[in-house]
């Protein structure tokens, strides 16, 4: 009996140790000294706006984090939260270790795990660079009071610390597409860590991972109906030339105009550099065609 | 006589409307609306492909060809669109369509944004005779106002 009871606390001890946040050495982030301007590039290309604006914000509007849209998932509503620079709905009060342990690890200043909706596990490729000038730049941004609700969840994803056992079983993460030459380098970084394209164009598994052999082959769109389409050269079939154009707005060879949240994510490419939207162009072009 | 051709259209459509805007749709009429719908942006697309393909460098810019394609897309951004949509028109009750039931739901909102494509259409006229540097912003100003509008009431590709 005794020797059942200390068992009984040791897996439940052993369970608590899977689940509980990672620890991150978060004094590196101090001397760093992030460069707003640099985070602005950063910021468009991590996609922010298009799910933390206000549902409908357009335009500058869109710079006012406050959160509020509802994403209806499988898993139930995700409610954007407040990530504009109020001291108390918002992050007004982190610093730059607070927001690298959010980012990168999904981790709350409190020590919650965030669920993946937010992109962590893409983000957590960024570099500790980006991350500081993005966190300068988001220290630059308009502060709302609004206050959002929570999360309006399934049995049992409302049980928060299950997601440190997922994220241990997402594993380390790691560059998945092709580089070798700057280009690609750097396509690979804006698709696969701040744009985090495979978050909505690669399927997932059971329990919510995103099947890294089929990547970017396309999905079930996560908050409704269609699909998110396949991307792969076999598939897509658009030129160089097509992709960037693409990016920069919105218009498909045929000019057809983007539609669903991919419109949002067009706003967000418009930002950035021709060169940046070439190097997605090109790595997308050097995928391996999946079916 | 070029000139001519966007303003016959705009009057003919402009006729056409007023002639069946008073009147009741029959339901036997709502797989026609539906066609008109798609050939509508047909049309469009057809349009905005000249000053794309110019912009992009795909065609030889000709200011009279482009001067044709902005008027036609300011005659096509000035239908209303209120016979093309008819209730159950949506991706959700029939085939065929990326129509969100959103559309429904606040008609009036998505009725301002073909409004703001009507005026972003406007300015294109006087851009696209500017050269081909003009092209691209006056075309990304027209985009954009795609853009809004899919991004509420538009779901992705099936």
């Amino acid at each position: 009996m005794v020797v059942a009871v200390i068992m009984l606390a040791a897996a439940a001890l052993f369970a608590w140790q899977l689940m509980r946040p990672a620890p991150m050495e978060l004094g590196r982030f101090d001397d760093i000294g992030g460069d707003p301007v640099a985070g602005e590039a950063v910021f468009w290309a991590a996609g922010c706006v298009s799910c933390h604006k206000a549902p409908g914000a357009e335009g500058e509007d869109q710079l006012v984090l406050s959160g509020g849209q509802r994403l209806e998932t499988a898993f139930g509503t995700f409610v954007v939260p407040n990530i504009s620079t109020d001291p108390d709905a918002g992050i007004g009060r982190w610093n730059v270790g607070t927001f690298a342990h959010a980012v990168t690890q999904g981790v709350s200043p409190n020590g919650r795990h965030y669920y993946p909706a937010f992109p962590y596990a893409s983000y957590a490729l960024m570099t500790d660079t980006d991350v500081a000038d993005l966190f300068a730049y988001m220290t630059t941004l308009p502060a709302s009071t609004a206050v959002q609700d929570d999360h309006d969840l399934k049995f049992p994803y409302t049980f928060r610390p299950g997601l440190g056992l997922w994220k241990r079983l997402n594993g380390d993460p790691r560059f998945k597409g092709p580089s070798g030459t700057p280009e690609l380098e750097r396509g690979r970084y804006l698709v696969e860590a701040l744009s985090h394209c495979a978050e909505c164009h690669t399927a997932r598994d059971l329990i919510g991972r995103i099947d890294k052999d089929a990547w970017m082959a396309g999905a079930p769109n996560p908050t409704g109906t269609g699909r998110i389409p396949n991307i792969t050269p076999g598939t897509l079939r658009w030129s160089r030339g097509d992709i960037s154009y693409y990016l920069e707005t919105g218009f498909t060879p045929d000019f057809d105009s983007a539609g669903g949240h991919m419109a949002n994510v067009i706003t967000n490419m418009q930002k950035l550099t021709p060169e940046d939207r070439n190097a997605i162009a090109a790595y997308l072009l050097q995928l391996p065609s999946q079916p | 006589m070029a000139f001519l051709k966007p303003l016959a259209l705009t009057v003919t459509l402009g006729a056409a409307l007023f002639m069946t805007s008073s009147g009741s749709y029959a339901q036997d009429s709502f797989q026609s609306q539906l066609k008109a719908r798609k050939g509508q942006f047909s049309l469009l697309a057809l349009n905005v492909g000249v000053l794309g393909g110019m912009a992009r460098g795909n065609m030889d810019y000709d200011a009279g060809l482009a001067q044709e394609a902005a008027e036609n897309i300011v005659a096509i951004a000035a239908i209303n669109q209120t016979p093309l949509w008819p209730e159950g028109s949506d991706g959700l009750s029939i085939e065929g369509t990326r129509a969100k039931p959103e559309i429904w739901e606040d008609f009036d909102d998505f009725a301002s944004k073909w409004a703001a494509v009507a005026t972003a259409a406007d300015g294109l006229p006087d851009a696209v005779g500017d050269g081909v540097a003009a092209i691209g912003p006056a075309l990304g100003a027209l985009g954009g106002t795609c853009k809004d509008c899919h991004d509420t009431y538009r779901a992705p590709r099936n």
